[in-house]
């Protein structure tokens, strides 16, 4: 498969995912705004007034029936999309469980916000970070481009037959929802034949019958019973195995897409960035990695062996490839844009410090978590993270495991 | 607008069931009826979407179902939304050539607790939207699913474990919601009262309800022998009394035109038929505090607040 030409457009992050949605053959968009992904509904709400799509557009009036209306258009047998941040996301809380577990592999971008109260529109992780035990698929992207071709590559990972997981894709509010960035775009027939129409596993009925999995007058079945101890654990255990597929899934889909794109982000799962020979190491996720990249590459050209790991997929947690990708690195410091209250660290550290237990080298593994409720990253607090790498090398000690960074003390 | 579909107590008894026995409703379940009786007035293929609730809980305890058609329960306080993704998805299917062209009804069931409280965002919300489905309130006057607790719909003066009737307080102080009158309000095109009792005028209904384009709202009285403490061989008694007491009167309004129906018409029109509220109220062990003579006063409140009711109602029939 060669590279097919491509139209570079002005975007930004929201309406990056909105044109990815577009032409993605997405057959319902249920939505409500809330702000910094207002655009993305009203983007895509323009499509249909306009009749660029054939999507039945269900402007709701809630998160909560957003997600509903996706997770039962998709059991229909309907592609389904969705987009919220923060407050939306953590009202869509009890059916993005339900959407997971009746196996709907709804796509969904979260415009990454904080969480109330007080109140703030701008940029963190808690809105997703708390929803990381819900059975989705996690990607974050760093950029609009990457955004754009994560959105097309999650309709293709979700409805993978064997995997049935819904995916949401997360993108920094505001730096990335709200920047116009160069978006170089495929042409709606190289996306459409991408992602092409969603395929149903066959399931044994109650009655014994062989169907494929959705409600189908011909094939009737029971979808989202009443389902206790004597089943329930073994229904949780296939969700925790389709997990378990997930990245083997997750790189093929990179892949595949890389053929025609050109473009790629490490293996899609994880993407190291000068870590063969790094001494000390950032692992972050989302935009920040840009700043740090360029950070790396200031050191680098001092001669100082840094690197960075970031994370494209958080769930399911590519453990082996953040195990290899950092167990020749000696100081490793977590960044974490969302605060685990009272839980020793941020998410992403809990995560990096339980996989590196397991390594022979052991390496340092300190928190800071930063940059809540918009709060800016400037590159200072990159160098300074280095800077304090170099020493716990130094003096071998850890003086804070974790802390906080860029705000007032 | 709607079909001349006609049928005798023999169609419906020959018509195959799509709710199966084998559930496990509890003895004297009115909602069960309820649900068997409905189930005989589909059109054609139908897929079911349901809230959590007793029925739902009741008919499909993995790995058995009671459902011969397609059926989803999601979550409690989504029903109607639920209803919205199936209808949308079955448009667009349609339009797009991935399903066969052929009429696919929606039905969405809930409970009181289901429509009246937690529920009644997301039905106002499918209501407003103008998808096309039949959205079946099945009342039996509180949360009997999690142990008879009190809701909107839960009627003055009755007992639950949350508004219980103690030295002090005679059960529940505030009054049901006028829910269907609610939906009638979002001019919805069709809204009905129906009673297990009078099954014709019920299948009738729900049959009304799927034939129309566009939302449509059927409010159904459940009597619950667990919550309502009576007898389990009444439940159809206490129906029939309920409608001749005029605590829940009959009626349906197309496109917002309100029109008793045939029990409820005679009352109207002989008001003498019409029996005092405590003929009804003293077949329920909830309503037991209240034939003492600390709280013998609610049972006036009661009569009051029903024939104010039925006053009302009777007005916007154009009677009276």
């Amino acid at each position: 498969m060669a590279i097919v030409k491509q139209k570079m457009l002005a975007l930004n992050g929201d309406e990056a995912v909105a044109y990815a949605a577009k032409q993605s053959d997405v057959d319902v968009v249920a939505a409500y705004p809330i702000t910094p992904q207002t655009i993305i509904v009203e983007r895509f709400s323009e499509y249909v007034a306009n009749g660029e799509v054939d999507t039945e557009f269900v402007c709701v009036e809630s998160e909560h029936s957003a997600l509903t209306a996706c997770l039962t258009a998709a059991t229909t047998g309907a592609r389904a999309f969705t987009a919220t941040a923060s407050a939306g996301l953590a009202l869509m809380h009890e059916i993005l469980y339900v959407t997971s577990g009746c196996r709907a592999p709804v796509v969904m971008a979260v415009v990454n916000r904080a969480l109330s109260a007080p109140i703030n529109i701008h940029c963190d992780h808690s809105d997703t970070m708390v929803e990381r035990d819900c059975g989705w698929i996690q990607i974050y992207a760093e950029n609009s481009q990457e955004t754009y071709d994560s959105i097309i590559q999650a309709f293709k990972i979700g409805e993978n037959p064997e995997l049935l997981l819904p995916v949401m894709v997360g993108l920094d509010g505001f730096t990335l929802s709200h920047t116009l960035e160069n978006v170089q775009t495929l042409p709606d027939d190289a996306v459409k034949k991408f992602v092409g129409t969603r395929q149903f596993p066959l399931v044994t009925t109650h009655e014994g019958k062989t169907v494929p999995f959705k409600l189908d007058p011909k094939t009737p079945s029971t979808i989202g019973p009443l389902d206790l101890y004597d089943y329930y654990f073994e229904h949780k255990r296939q969700q925790e195995e389709a997990m378990g597929i997930a990245p083997k899934v997750i790189r093929q889909v990179h892949e595949k897409y890389a053929k025609i794109s050109g473009r790629s982000y490490g293996d899609g799962l994880i993407e190291p960035y000068y870590l063969e020979d790094a001494e000390t190491a950032i692992v972050c996720l989302g935009s920040t990695s840009g700043t740090v990249k360029t950070i790396v590459n200031e050191l680098r050209s001092k001669g100082m062996k840094v690197g960075l790991l970031r994370l494209r997929t958080f769930r399911p947690l590519p453990v082996k490839e953040i195990t290899k990708a950092l167990e020749n690195v000696k100081a490793v410091a977590v960044m974490d844009r969302s605060l685990s209250f009272g839980g020793h660290g941020g998410a992403v550290f809990h995560e990096i410090r339980h996989i590196l237990y397991d390594t022979s080298t052991h390496p340092y593994v300190v928190n800071y978590i930063y940059g809540l409720g918009g709060r800016d990253t400037h590159p200072n607090l990159i160098h300074k993270i280095y800077g304090d790498l170099q020493r716990i090398l130094e003096t071998q000690r850890i003086k804070e495991k974790v802390q906080f960074i860029g705000l007032r003390e | 607008m709607f079909s001349e579909w006609k049928f005798t107590a023999k169609d419906i008894a020959e018509k195959p069931d799509l709710f199966m026995s084998g559930h496990r409703a509890c003895a004297g379940c009115a909602p069960a009826t309820v649900l068997r009786l409905i189930m005989k007035a589909l059109r054609g293929p139908t897929i079911v979407t349901f809230a959590t609730g007793c029925m739902e809980v009741a008919s499909t305890i993995y790995p058995y179902t009671s459902w011969k058609i397609p059926f989803i329960h999601t979550a409690f306080e989504n029903a109607a939304a639920n209803a919205s993704g199936i209808e949308t998805a079955l448009k667009v299917l349609k339009k797009k050539g991935r399903i066969p062209q052929e009429q696919v009804d929606v039905i969405a069931f809930a409970g009181d607790g289901g429509t009246y409280d937690i529920g009644i965002q997301a039905l106002s919300g499918a209501v407003e939207r103008g998808h096309d489905f039949l959205y079946v309130l099945y009342d039996n006057e509180a949360y009997m699913n999690t142990g008879i607790q009190r809701s909107g719909g839960t009627p003055h003066g009755a007992s639950t474990t949350t508004s219980p009737a103690g030295t002090v307080i005679p059960g529940k102080l505030e009054y049901k919601k006028p829910i269907a009158d609610i939906m009638v309000a979002h001019d919805i095109p069709y809204a009905a009262t129906a009673a297990p009792h009078y099954w014709r005028d019920l299948i009738t209904k729900a049959r009304k309800g799927i034939e129309v384009n566009g939302p449509a709202f059927l409010h159904v009285f459940a009597p619950c022998p667990r919550g309502w403490r009576s007898d389990i061989s009444r439940s159809i008694e206490i129906s029939r009394l309920a409608v001749e007491t005029c605590i829940f009167p009959l009626w349906e309004a197309i496109n917002g035109e309100y029109q008793l129906s045939a029990s409820s018409k005679a009352i109207a029109l002989k008001p003498e038929r019409k029996k005092p509220v405590r003929e009804y109220l003293q077949l329920q062990g909830r309503f037991r505090h209240l034939f003492t003579p600390k709280f013998e006063k609610i049972i006036d409140e009661i009569q009051h607040i029903t024939d104010e009711r039925w006053q009302r109602l009777l007005k916007k029939c154009g009677i009276a």
